[in-house]
């Protein structure tokens, strides 16, 4: 396979000089995903160039759902970033179009969150 | 500055087999934006990872969408793989691309029907569809099932084609061939369609690559980038070149599908033709434990798994990220400036697949 | 044979299906499958429709939406689940999105199982719905209830 890959971790402060990074070294957004870990989120960023994956990874804490967005370098991040708003109840701050929690219609709120196991509503 | 009108198009669209929805803000008859919203169809099925077991969500990812079936279910096990370092047998690699490009044949000539149909052009329509039956029925021949294969497995495939199929499979695929060559004709040559579409749902390539469009979309506004090079299955030793189109619009998009038809039918000859024989699956025990990002190409475009395992039997993250969802920031930008009546025939330029898109 | 069955109107909805159903849907209507040569046409209008063929399961979102379409049709009329998921919820039933089967939500008169359901069960089950639509509109078959279910 010739699908490298490898991440990088920095500080969720980072997240948008380091999207602005890739931006102008011509990297592709490929995705933004989240995985619950304990008393948090891991955010993970992938960018894509020349069939090369990079990604860069940061934590939000549950203390703390805040997120800074990286609309300022790839717009088209506000599909991700209203994602995770609405499925992992984050608050991304800047965002250019915000769906308030509008963009999926759900039977309940942040459902891909470790403090909802069940994911079941009702 | 004219008055600025608000048009809900969707969630129930005559032109849209599925419920999406549209805000256009309307200047007389021109869009000056767009605005998406989802959850119609929204099932929430990455949260399934948590109860069912990493085996069983091979059927699960086969059914986030009914068209691209199997290579759901190929990119899903392929991660799986991939953190379990599973040797998958060679057979196995090339029934999976057989497979694959057979969805792929039929996933095209499913939206060139529908396209014909957004244009109103019923009798083509028709016809894609009548060709299409013709590759079902290769794939109800070869795998057992219509639209939803279940073939794929992890580590390896579940079922194995003999000689006398596979022969058969190249025959029909001759005549096949040569049908979608009538269709495409139509959709090259006439020039009805031709002044319809032409110039319609611009975007530069430079959008393209930096609103992170897939697929057929990113192919079509002159970016060589087809997931296949990647080399998954048995990509890696076929020989091929994606498809690219400069023309940046509906047309451009509606030729690199027609191209993809007869490129796929290449590579199912060759798949066929240099297939080993041997075993097609191995067996796979013990529980994943590692992450992966798996990326395969889609009908549609890329299509990205991102997979986190923790060595007990439910997975701790089942991540799907779709073509559509792709390719929704490059259908905000090519409305603008549209006029109201092209809408159908853009939104469905892009192919959308909503049920892959909302999960 | 009587009135109501010589041309049944059908109306279409997709709940949360995965496509597989509704393609099959589609499917039925091209050239191979052609229902159209049984009178059976395809209307997006609830209100010219007298079957109700629903693919995919019930979810939060759509519930208000296969009710009131449901609510919009002339009477007599029937409803077809079609595909396991709109039978039960299917392989989607855990989802936290999904309520389930479409009786959960309206009565249904015609199961038709499969994954993906295939073209002769559709035409077959709405055959049956046929004979159930003669019933009715002969005020001989059930009255529908919430979660009435009547052997065709």
């Amino acid at each position: 396979m010739s699908d490298e890959q490898s991440i990088e971790l920095v500080e969720r402060s980072q997240v948008s000089a380091k999207a602005a990074e890739f931006k102008a070294g011509g990297w592709r957004l490929v995705q933004i995903s989240s995985v619950p870990t304990l008393g948090g989120q891991e955010i993970t960023y992938s960018f894509d160039k020349a069939y090369r994956l990079q990604s860069v990874r940061t934590t939000v804490p549950n203390a703390d759902p805040v997120l800074p967005t990286i609309t300022g370098a790839y717009f088209a991040a506000f599909t991700y970033e209203n994602e995770l708003q609405d499925l992992v109840g984050l608050k991304v701050l800047g965002l250019p179009l915000d769906f308030k929690g509008n963009f999926y219609r759900k039977a309940m709120n942040a459902p891909l969150t470790s403090s909802n196991p069940d994911g079941k509503a009702g | 500055m004219g008055t600025r009108t608000v048009i809900p198009f969707g969630p129930q669209h005559p032109v849209l087999p599925e419920p999406v929805h549209l805000d256009l803000v309307m200047e007389d008859e021109k869009i000056v934006e767009a605005i998406p919203s989802l959850g119609y169809v929204h099932r929430g099925l990455e949260k399934l990872a948590a109860k069912k077991d990493f085996n069983d969500m091979v059927f699960v990812s086969e059914r986030i969408c009914g068209i691209c079936s199997f290579i759901h279910s190929m990119a899903y096990s392929t991660a799986i793989e991939n953190i379990m370092k599973v040797e998958v047998p060679e057979r196995a690699q090339y029934l999976r691309v057989m497979w694959a490009e057979m969805s792929r044949v039929h996933s095209h000539l499913l939206w060139l029907g529908l396209a014909a149909d957004a244009l109103g052009y019923e009798s083509l329509f028709m016809h894609s569809w009548r060709v299409r039956e013709k590759v079902l029925d290769v794939i109800e021949e070869t795998s057992g099932g219509r639209v939803i294969f279940g073939t794929c497995k992890i580590g390896g495939v579940r079922r194995d084609v003999d000689a006398a199929t596979l022969d058969k499979t190249l025959k029909m695929f001759d005549d096949i061939e040569v049908e979608c060559q009538e269709i495409v004709h139509v959709f090259a040559g006439d020039p009805s369609v031709h002044k319809r579409v032409a110039g319609v749902g611009i975007l530069s390539k430079d959008d393209a690559y930096a609103l992170g469009a897939v697929g057929p979309v990113l192919r079509a506004s002159g970016v060589t980038w087809d997931a296949r090079k990647l080399g998954y299955a048995a990509y890696g030793k076929l020989e091929w070149e994606p498809v690219v189109e400069t023309g940046c619009d509906v047309p451009a998009r509606v030729l690199v599908r027609a191209k993809e038809i007869f490129q796929s039918i290449g590579l199912i000859r060759q798949a066929i033709k240099k297939m080993p024989k041997g075993p097609v699956e191995v067996r796979v025990t013990g529980n994943p434990n590692g992450e992966t990002i798996m990326r395969v190409e889609q009908p549609r475009g890329e299509l990205v798994y991102h997979i986190q395992a923790n060595g007990t039997k439910n997975l701790a993250r089942f991540r799907v990220r779709t073509p559509t969802f792709a390719n929704i920031p490059p259908l905000v930008k090519m409305l603008p400036g549209c006029e109201l009546a092209d809408v159908p025939i853009i939104v469905l330029s892009i192919d959308p697949c909503i049920s892959c898109t909302e999960r | 044979m009587g009135i109501m069955s010589k041309s049944p109107w059908i109306l279409h909805y997709d709940g949360s299906s995965c496509n597989g159903c509704d393609i099959e849907v589609l499917a039925c209507l091209t050239p191979l499958y052609d229902v159209e040569r049984f009178g059976i046409v395809n209307t997006g209008n609830p209100k010219h429709a007298d079957i109700l063929l629903i693919t995919g399961a019930v979810n939060e979102q759509n519930k208000e939406v296969v009710t009131n379409l449901y609510a919009q049709m002339p009477d007599p009329k029937v409803v077809v689940a079609l595909g396991t998921c709109a039978t039960s919820g299917g392989i989607f039933r855990e989802c936290y999105n999904v309520q389930g089967g479409i009786d959960t939500t309206i009565p249904v008169d015609v199961y038709v199982p499969g994954c993906a359901v295939r073209p002769e069960a559709i035409i077959e089950g709405v055959v049956k719905a046929l004979g159930v639509l003669e019933l009715r509109a002969a005020g001989k078959a059930q009255t529908h209830t919430p979660t009435g279910k009547v052997k065709a």
